[in-house]
This record gives C-alpha cells, sequence and structure tokens, in this order.
C-alpha cells in the first residue's frame, strides 16, 4: 500500500535501529506527547528495536486522558436534559465519569451518538431542528480547527440547535509545565498532527528555555525510528533546537487556514489537565461572538454529580511520564480496558491502554 | 463482556460436563456414535452486504463451527424472527441464499421454524441455525487442542478482516465506498480436504467475532505454551488494510467468517498448506507462526519492522478513533 508499505519496510528500520545503536552513547529518556505515537510505539514494537540506552516515555498527549471526570459528569448531565442529543468522538463513551459513562447512560436510552466527523454533528442538528445538538469538542489543535469550521458554518446558516461543549486544549503549556515539575527526560517526539496545523513556531521555547530537542514525528515506524535517531543526534552534538521529521506532512508554518478558523472561534483560558492541574491558557472556549454555540452557556448541567476521584489510581504520574502502567497496582486486574478507572486505559492512544494490549 | 455473562449466567446454572468443554461444538455421544452438535443466533446489520447476506451467514457460521470441531456437518435447524413488515422479496433472497449454500456444503435443513413479531419489536430479521455433524474418534481432540506441542505450526487459510470491514463498509452512516467483500464461506470442503492428508491436526478454530488475535489468546490462556506470530505472514487485501488504517482498526481483531486457523505438527504444515492452495478458499494459505515452549500463556506477534508485541484479547468493541 503507497505511502504506508515504504514507511514500514523492514530493512530501512533495521538500518536505522543500527544507526541508533552506534549514535547512542549516554542513557536518554525521550518522551512522546501524542497518543497517536504512544499508540504506534507499541503496536510496532519499537522499545524492541532500541538499545538499552534510549527509553521511551509516554506523555500527556491522549486528549481523552487528560481530561477531567467533571467534564464527562457535565456531558452526562446534559444528556439527562430533555431534547438534548450528544455527540461525540467514539473514544469518549466509555471514559468513566464520577458514576457513570456515556456509555451505560447510553445504554441507558440517553440520546448519544458517535459520529466520526464534527460535520456528522452538524448534519443531525439540521435534521432535527427541534433538538438540541451538543458536539463534545474534545483534542489539541489536530481537532479544534474541525470543531470551529462547524461553528463557523452554524453561524452561517443560522442554526440555533447546534452546541460545542469545549475541552480543547493546546499542547505546548503542557510540555513547558512537565519540566517545569521536575520531569526529567533527554527530548521530546513532538506530535505530528498537531503539528500539522500549528507548525514548528510553538515549540521553540523548549529549546530556548529548557535546552531540549523537539522532533515532529510522522506515525509509522520508519517516521519514530528515524525521529529517535534525529534527537539522539541532537543530544550527542549538543545542538538541540525544533526539527521536523515529518515533513510530507507538516510545513513549518503549519495549516495557516486553520490556524485563523480556530483563533476566529476559540480565545485561550486556563484549563485544567489530568496530572498537571490547571495550566495557564491551556484551554479553548469560543469567543462571546459564538457564545450561542458554547453548551456551557445555554444548556442547563442540573443534576450533575458531585466530582468523585477514583481512589489507587496513577494516572496523573503516568501522563507526566513520572511512572509506568505497570507501575499501577489498579493495572491489568482491577483496571482493565473492559472495565477501566482510569482514562489512561480507556482511550486506545492511553499509556495503560497500549502497554495493556501490546506490552504486559 | 459476552465471556463474562456466559461465565456468570449461563455455565453457573447449565453446567455439566459436555457444556464444560466450551468448544466450538458439544461433542456427544448417542448409541456409540459421536456426533457434534452447535447453535448459533444471527442478527448481522445491514442484513445485506458485499459478499452476502444474514443468511448465508447462519449457515456457514453452524457448517463452521461443525467443521473446525472436526465433524463432517449434515443436518441444520433454522429458526426466523421476522419483524413485520419485512420485505417478502428480501426475505425470498435470503431463503435463496442458505438453500444454495446447504446443498453447496452438503448438509440437508432438516427442520424449521418461524415467528413473526410486532415492528419495533426486532431489527428486521433474526436467524438461529443448529446443526449435526458426525465426528471419528481420532478428531475427538481437535476442538480443545489438548494434543497441542512446542514447535507445531500455525496456518490460516488466507487474509484477515475481510468480514468485518466489508460489515463496517457497508453501514451507511459512514460514506465509504470500498471492494472489500465479505469472506463468508463454508469451510467443511476445505477442511475435509486438509484431514485427508493429515492425520494430526491438533486444533481448529475459525477466526469470527474477535478475528485472530482473539482466537489466539484464547487458546494460549492459561497453557503451558506459548504462540509466536510473523506479521508479515499475514495477508490482508490492500483494500482491507486501508479501511483499517482510516478508521483506526487494528485488523488483527476484525472479524472473519471464511477462516480457519490450525495448529498442525511440523512434518505435515508444508503438505496442509499446498492442499489449500489447490481449493478457491484456501489461495492464500499460509504458515503465520508456530508454538513454542517461551514464555507459557503468552502469544507474541514479531511486527513486520522487527519489533515485538503482545498480542491481548479484544475487550468490548474496538472504538474509532479520535485523531
Amino acid at each position: 500500500m503507497k505511502y504506508i508499505d515504504e514507511f514500514r519496510d523492514r530493512k530501512v528500520v533495521q538500518a536505522l535501529a543500527g544507526e541508533i545503536r552506534r549514535a547512542s552513547t549516554q542513557p536518554v529518556k525521550l518522551m512522546e506527547v501524542c497518543g497517536g505515537h504512544t499508540m504506534s510505539i507499541q503496536k510496532f514494537g519499537i522499545p524492541a528495536l532500541l538499545p538499552d540506552t534510549v527509553e521511551l516515555i509516554s506523555g500527556p498527549g491522549c486528549p481523552v486522558c487528560v481530561t477531567s471526570r467533571s467534564y464527562i459528569d457535565k456531558a452526562i448531565a446534559y444528556s439527562k436534559q430533555k431534547d438534548v442529543i450528544i455527540t461525540t468522538y467514539g473514544d469518549l463513551i466509555r471514559v468513566p465519569g464520577s458514576e457513570s459513562s456515556l456509555e451505560k447512560e447510553h445504554a441507558g436510552g440517553a440520546q448519544i451518538r458517535v459520529v466520526y466527523s464534527v460535520m456528522d454533528a452538524l448534519q443531525i442538528a439540521r435534521e432535527h431542528p427541534q433538538k438540541k445538538i451538543v458536539f463534545l469538542g474534545i483534542g489539541f489543535e489536530t481537532t479544534a480547527p474541525g470543531s470551529a469550521v462547524a461553528v463557523l458554518q452554524a453561524y452561517r446558516e443560522k442554526l440555533t440547535n447546534f452546541f460545542v461543549f469545549s475541552a480543547h486544549k493546546v499542547m505546548p503549556p503542557a510540555m513547558s509545565a512537565l519540566i517545569d515539575e521536575g520531569v526529567k527526560i533527554n527530548g521530546y517526539i513532538g506530535p505530528g498532527h498537531v503539528s500539522t496545523i500549528t507548525g514548528m513556531k510553538i515549540y521553540e521555547e523548549i529549546p530556548a528555555k529548557y535546552g531540549l530537542g523537539v522532533v515532529i514525528s510522522g506515525f509509522e515506524p520508519v517516521d519514530l525510528m528515524q525521529s529517535i535517531l534525529m534527537l539522539i543526534k541532537q543530544i550527542e552534538t549538543g545542538n538541540t533546537r525544533v526539527e521536523i521529521q515529518y515533513k510530507r506532512v507538516v510545513k513549518p508554518e503549519g495549516n495557516v487556514k486553520a490556524q485563523q478558523m480556530m483563533n476566529e472561534v476559540f480565545e485561550p483560558a486556563d484549563d485544567w489537565w489530568r496530572g498537571l492541574g490547571i495550566l495557564k491558557e491551556s484551554g479553548l472556549k469560543l469567543r462571546p461572538k459564538y457564545s450561542a454555540y458554547d453548551a456551557e452557556v445555554n444548556i442547563s448541567a442540573d443534576g450533575m454529580v458531585p466530582l468523585r476521584e477514583p481512589k489507587g489510581c496513577i494516572c496523573g504520574e503516568v501522563l507526566k511520564g513520572l511512572k509506568k502502567p505497570k507501575d499501577c497496582r489498579l493495572f491489568g486486574n482491577v483496571c482493565t480496558p473492559r472495565d477501566p478507572v482510569g482514562s489512561c486505559m480507556v482511550s486506545s492512544e492511553g499509556a495503560c491502554q497500549a502497554y495493556y494490549l501490546y506490552n504486559r | 463482556m459476552t465471556h463474562e455473562l456466559i461465565e456468570s449466567i449461563f455455565v453457573r446454572y447449565f453446567d455439566n460436563p459436555i457444556l464444560h468443554e466450551q468448544g466450538d461444538s458439544a461433542l456427544l455421544k448417542l448409541h456409540g456414535q459421536n456426533l457434534a452438535f452447535t447453535t448459533d443466533s444471527f442478527v448481522v446489520d445491514p442484513v445485506f452486504f458485499p459478499g452476502g447476506n444474514i443468511g448465508k451467514l447462519a449457515i456457514a457460521g453452524t457448517v463452521n463451527d461443525l467443521a473446525v470441531s472436526g465433524a463432517v456437518p449434515k443436518y441444520l435447524s433454522v429458526g426466523f424472527i421476522l419483524e413485520e413488515g419485512f420485505p417478502l422479496d428480501e426475505l425470498e433472497k435470503i431463503v435463496r441464499t442458505m438453500s444454495e449454500e446447504a446443498k453447496k456444503a452438503g448438509v440437508f435443513i432438516a427442520t424449521g421454524d418461524t415467528k413473526v413479531v410486532e415492528k419495533g419489536k426486532c431489527d428486521k430479521i433474526f436467524i438461529n441455525t443448529s446443526g449435526v455433524g458426525e465426528i471419528d474418534d481420532n478428531l475427538l481432540a481437535i476442538s480443545s487442542g489438548k494434543n497441542i506441542k512446542a514447535g507445531d505450526k500455525i496456518i490460516i487459510n488466507g487474509g484477515i478482516a475481510e468480514h468485518g470491514m466489508a460489515i463496517m463498509a457497508a453501514r451507511n452512516d459512514l460514506n465509504i465506498s470500498t471492494s472489500v467483500l465479505s469472506d463468508c464461506a463454508c469451510l467443511n470442503g476445505l477442511i475435509a480436504e486438509v484431514l485427508e492428508v493429515s492425520e494430526n491436526i491438533r486444533f481448529m478454530r475459525d477466526a469470527t467475532r474477535g478475528g485472530l488475535g482473539t482466537v489466539l489468546s484464547e487458546l494460549v490462556r492459561k497453557k503451558n505454551f506459548g504462540i509466536q506470530i510473523n506479521e508479515d505472514k499475514l495477508v490482508p487485501k490492500d483494500a482491507v488494510r486501508g479501511m483499517c488504517e482510516l478508521l483506526g482498526f487494528d485488523p488483527l481483531y476484525v472479524a472473519n467468517e471464511g477462516k480457519v486457523i490450525m495448529v498442525v505438527p511440523v512434518e505435515d504444515a508444508d503438505r496442509i498448506v499446498e492442499t489449500m492452495h489447490a481449493n478457491p478458499l484456501g489461495k492464500q494459505a499460509a504458515v503465520i507462526g508456530e508454538i513454542t515452549g517461551e514464555h507459557p500463556g503468552k502469544a507474541w506477534l514479531n511486527t513486520s519492522v522487527g519489533g515485538k508485541r503482545m498480542i491481548e484479547m479484544l475487550s468490548g468493541q474496538q472504538l474509532p478513533r479520535i485523531c
């Protein structure tokens, strides 16, 4: 298959593995901050290809995982209001809230629909003018432009029954916060899809302030191996900077049009991250101009249950890369993908699920 | 989820030595004759899909459950639950397919039942089929796989994930048009040919719901052997791989309806693969891995790029991904 097979070529991967072994003289910890990378690394068995000196750790790159329980609680409260249909990407439906999950509410009769695109949610709004359609806007700069397009389209069509419940977040504040918190890493494997939108400039603080390299990587084994090699070369030569490995997709300036739309609809706001707490200007909320499309402004969350965090779950530490999923005493016995305690076990991009499926 | 339901309710109340085996078919003895007996219900949505329909599935599913137990399928029963208003021409089309498929497989539909329920009380049409078949004494161990040994080879009769992806493509909420057809087919002919060239098949299972990955992880669970699979020997069709990439599915866990996994002695492996190649349902048959004495209880995949990862049982549905 074109554009896939070339990047899964065993010979190329093995050659890169050889180069990494030769280039790496000192132990390094590299963090991937994209859930897609976490999944690829485990799925292709990348750790087995690396020398002992190179350790990969997963960061807060899974949007579902960093989302607060109270967000789920509120979404469930919305789903209980008369005439509300919740539309969401599939990952979110099994995430446990304080007392329930969207999946359980769905089984109990709540109107919850999984969509592959926010535009499908918009279509549901057009088809059901008497219902209120709430789209759960989750994800980083990758999915935020999609939500922005939907809001702009709803604005143009004068739809009055489409609402976004935004938990959208931006990546750089979390990358800085991790280092400020004392997490010891030697470089970042930069997120591929986020960077497709944002370009490379947003990471410049990382080498400038912390002296760490960022290599924006693709998702195939060759991409990941090459990115790891680029990072190791940066570290070994002391020349740390932001580089793009994923050049076939990521432009240095990013997708300017998508950035403009995102900025038109959303403004930065302080936001809460699992494991990191409140980070300044790390979230995206709808600008006042578009408040008619803001679920939090327009839909009642009556009946929202009080927040309850599960005991013993170390999702927070896992997201910071301080602990590995296997360090959690709930991992694999109490907490499994079928019956997840923490969000990291729910999403297919969560570190705990990736470890559970591929590396137990 | 289903697994837990079976353990916590059905086995709890129905338990007996035959049921306890939990193979694809129950193995029974009646007046000195070994019989295999099985039942399955079909509720697929959509009812018609590229490469088949619910009727074909209902025949093939039960025939295959018997055949992978080492039995020669003989007689089927068919039960229909129809939603009021289900179009007669569609029903006829389904029944015609069932008749053709049964003929091809050499089984008789010996008895049947029909119920019509009010609109909204079932989704269009549900079909249950049960089947009985004869089984030779020397094939009784196939179901449990108790003769599996380290060094045995693992064979599959072709590319994986075709049925599941054909169904996904046919669901109208995804606007995907693709050439992927369901692999839905009766495997008893192919299996009979293999049994003629090898007397020592250790284990067979059709990789339906949960796919190849689920069969392998179930097979290895609590055993004193391990499994090693080579990803580059799995050959999903490009269109299937493409859809899996697009929708974020792992083909290892996507359903098949015409694929049998066999564990066979190393000395018979090549002969079996050759035999399969001569059958239209086994053109892409290959040895995909082996039973190993290492890592007992675990199934490992050697990835196509030279890495390694574990094959774990699929829990719940594979969900579409966010980004």
